[in-house]
């Protein structure tokens, strides 16, 4: 056991330390503003252009074939330099490359890597949140192109995006969870409308509402086969509940540091109890950091392994909500300034980790009958 | 000893449920409906519930803590977007040092909220007057000979605050005060006595939170279903909501009791309820709109969903007069010294 650097981890630590303090062009907002979803794109770039980003990944796919436990070298650095987290879509590559024929990885997977096209998933409905297989969004085959109509919320990023990774019902006369398909769907088309919805903290980028009235899709954008698309979105949501697949440590732990600044810059007028609030949200933050240590090493093993999503999940939001808190308490008295203040939005924000990529008590339902296998009622 | 309401006191939550549910706001979009704010308030100020604890003639307040907590339950709950803490602060403040002084009062909190603003060689350092909305001037407390005497600053324009619900409007720094001219000062126990009060507003209207936080998501927990089951089907759905529920109660029992230790307790007795309340309100209140938010599920976290008009009332009630862990050092340090 090695929790400390290879030489070769080490050049790369190294080399990645000293370009975020030369390369400072990247912005210190933190990622529950509005301004870092603009700059998002930008940042995306910079990273992958710096050879930075989607280390695992294939070389034909703009990839580094590094191992996955270099990712941690990425978020650990990041959250050093005060730098944004990366961008969140490792999860919709491991979706799509699993399951798409090589053609089509060849032609998504580069673009999403390199940030020039931008993905969302569109999963969630009205009606079907928690309930995912029930719903109601249907793909007709019409020729060589499906018809989409349906409705989908809570798509994050639907306003920038130029792809959606839709899941569709393409067969109704199945039990529900049979009939669904995936397919990469372009946005800029007639019959795709989105309207952003404002999130709880006032953020008006974070998701919306995307609305398919006759939109339009080749059948070679159908990723897998049909009927397949249960297994694709289950495959999708077990990473996207993986915080080393989002980098949120990076976002926590560049949190806490700032928290800690606030208080170090301003130590006689802060009370102990909101230090150690700080100090908890730390520890939590370190566990996350270190559980991802162990989870990618796994990975070593079987690169399907340390796939553990609802635990791992739960881990995330508890680590999320602790550093929410954290900045709760900090935050105190701007209560009474209008909009409130960052610290505040960290944590509206944070109470949102609970509910996006399945819900904490969705989370326990499965840890309690898959995971330690008790009975199901 | 029967802690329940008096007859009279039973009248007064109905009355005041109904004319704040029929004027508070009944959505994010009607918190921006100005006629709806003002019938509010108009109907706020027929009803006299700012001037409670006006002085009676006698020197005592017109109303009881009790029934100034069942108003500001009854404004809680509805989430009612009017003016109360601020001016019965005011009034109270006001009736001690024995002035009927006419104008439309709120507090002065120093910029952490957890105590009223004190002037410094007659200038006021940086405050904030909460609860604003239609006040004028705002008053703070000025050293006096061992006591403190009552000045005004005016205030300047106000703002909605991070609760949607209440106006605050910030006191810069070296603002001139005009020293209100009473016929006795203030004492450490008035003091005491108004932290009392304000804390026991503070609470009673965290419980009128909590039970509009609890009313709207086991409504919605009813009718929202997914796998064809309604979500409070769900048994980790239940248990989410009886702990709020139970926590509700818990917070009743003691939020009830310190707006009764207000009149009838001894300064320091006072006092230590409050803190009891408050640190028990505030940890319940937070952890309730905290379940609220959940239950509600994607809905729950967008501007749209009344759960986060809760959540950030009551994060600003929670600081007024001092958060959980305020109150808890205050007991600490009472009752062991540390
Ligand atoms: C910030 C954010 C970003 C998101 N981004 C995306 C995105 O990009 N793409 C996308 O497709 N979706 C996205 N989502 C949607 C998210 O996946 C859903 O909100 C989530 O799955 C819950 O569904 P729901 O909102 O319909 O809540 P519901 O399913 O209606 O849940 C309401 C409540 O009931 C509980 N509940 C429901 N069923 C059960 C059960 N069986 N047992 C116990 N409790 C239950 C839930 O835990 C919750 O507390 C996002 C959500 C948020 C908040």
């Amino acid at each position: 056991m090695d929790y400390g650097d290879s030489p070769e981890e080490g050049a790369f630590r190294d080399r990645l330390r000293r370009w975020l303090t030369e390369d400072r062009s990247w912005s210190s907002a933190s990622s529950t503003d509005d301004e870092y979803w603009t700059r998002q794109a930008s940042w995306h770039t910079a990273l992958f252009e710096a050879g930075f980003f989607a280390l695992a990944w294939p070389k034909k796919w703009g990839g580094q074939e590094l191992h996955h436990t270099f990712e941690v070298i990425v978020d650990e650095e990041l959250a050093r330099a005060g730098a944004p987290p990366k961008p969140s879509l490792g999860y919709l590559i491991q979706g799509i490359s699993r399951f798409g024929s090589e053609e089509l990885c060849d032609r998504f997977i580069p673009g999403l890597i390199s940030g020039r096209d931008r993905w969302r998933q569109g999963f969630s409905e009205p009606d079907a949140g928690s309930d995912l297989a029930s719903l109601q969004t249907t793909a007709v085959l019409d020729g060589d192109e499906y018809v989409i109509e349906g409705h989908k919320i809570w798509t994050s990023y639907s306003d920038v995006a130029e792809w959606c990774l839709l899941l569709a019902r393409t067969d109704p006369d199945v039990p529900k969870h049979r009939g669904l398909s995936v397919f990469a769907i372009p946005m800029n088309q007639s019959g795709i409308e989105q309207r952003p919805l404002r999130m709880i903290n006032g953020v008006s980028n974070e998701f919306g509402q995307v609305t398919f009235d006759g939109a339009r899709v080749t059948a070679e954008n159908l990723i897998g086969e049909p009927g397949q698309g249960w297994a694709l979105a289950m495959t999708i949501v077990a990473f996207e509940r993986q915080p080393a697949e989002l980098g949120y440590v990076a976002r926590y732990a560049k949190t806490v540091s700032e928290l800690e600044g606030d208080v170090r810059s301003d130590p006689d007028s802060t009370r102990r109890e909101i230090a150690e609030h700080i100090a908890w949200a730390h520890v939590q933050s370190e566990m996350l950091r270190l559980h991802v240590c162990r989870r990618l090493s796994e990975r070593l093993d079987d690169p399907d392994g340390g796939v553990h999503g609802s635990i791992d999940k739960l881990l995330m939001t508890w680590t999320e909500q602790s550093v929410g808190q954290a900045a709760r308490h900090a935050a105190g008295s701007a209560t009474s300034q209008a909009g409130g203040d960052s610290r505040l939005g960290t944590y509206l924000y944070s109470r949102s980790q609970s509910v996006m990529g399945g819900t904490s008590q969705i989370q326990k339902n499965i840890i309690a009958t898959r995971v330690l296998g008790l009975p199901s009622n | 000893m029967d802690t329940r309401l008096s007859s009279e006191q039973q009248a007064l939550v109905d009355v005041a449920r109904r004319l704040t549910e029929r004027l508070g706001p009944d959505g994010v979009v009607s918190l921006d409906d100005d006629d709806r704010v003002a019938r509010l308030d108009q109907a706020t100020t027929e009803a006299g519930w700012r001037r409670l604890r006006d002085d009676d003639g006698d020197g005592r307040p017109l109303a009881s803590g009790v029934e100034a907590g069942i108003v500001a339950s009854a404004l809680g709950q509805a989430l009612g977007d009017t003016a109360l803490f601020g001016p019965l602060l005011a009034a109270d403040l006001l009736r001690r040092v024995g002035i009927d002084a006419p104008g439309a009062f709120t507090v002065a909190l120093v910029p952490e909220l957890s105590s009223l603003a004190v002037a410094d060689a007659g200038r006021l350092p940086a405050a904030v007057a909460v609860d604003a909305l239609g006040a004028t001037s705002a008053l703070a407390l000025l050293p006096d000979d061992g006591g403190f005497a009552l000045a005004a600053v005016p205030i300047a324009g106000t703002e909605r605050s991070f609760d949607l619900t209440r106006w605050v409007s910030s006191i810069p720094a070296g603002t001139e005060l005009e020293e209100i001219a009473g016929s006795r000062t203030l004492t450490g126990d008035d003091i005491l006595e108004v932290e009392a009060f304000a804390l026991s507003l503070a609470s009673a209207d965290l419980v009128g939170i909590m039970r509009g936080a609890l009313e709207l998501t086991v409504d919605y927990a009813k009718s929202r279903q997914q796998f064809e089951t309604p979500i409070g089907a769900f048994q980790a759905v239940q248990h989410l909501l009886a702990e709020a529920k139970t926590l509700l109660e818990g917070s009743i029992s003691v939020s009830q009791h310190a707006s009764w230790a207000v009149d009838a307790l001894d300064a320091g007795e006072a006092r230590e309820a409050a803190a009891v309340a408050k640190a028990y309100c505030a940890r319940a209140a937070i952890e309730v709109c905290e379940v609220a938010v959940q239950v509600h599920g994607g809905y729950g976290n967008t501007w749209e969903c009344m759960a986060h008009v809760y959540l950030r009332r009551a994060l600003l009630s929670v600081s007024l007069f001092g958060d959980d862990g305020v109150q808890l050092a205050f007991l600490a340090a009472r009752r062991m010294g540390v």
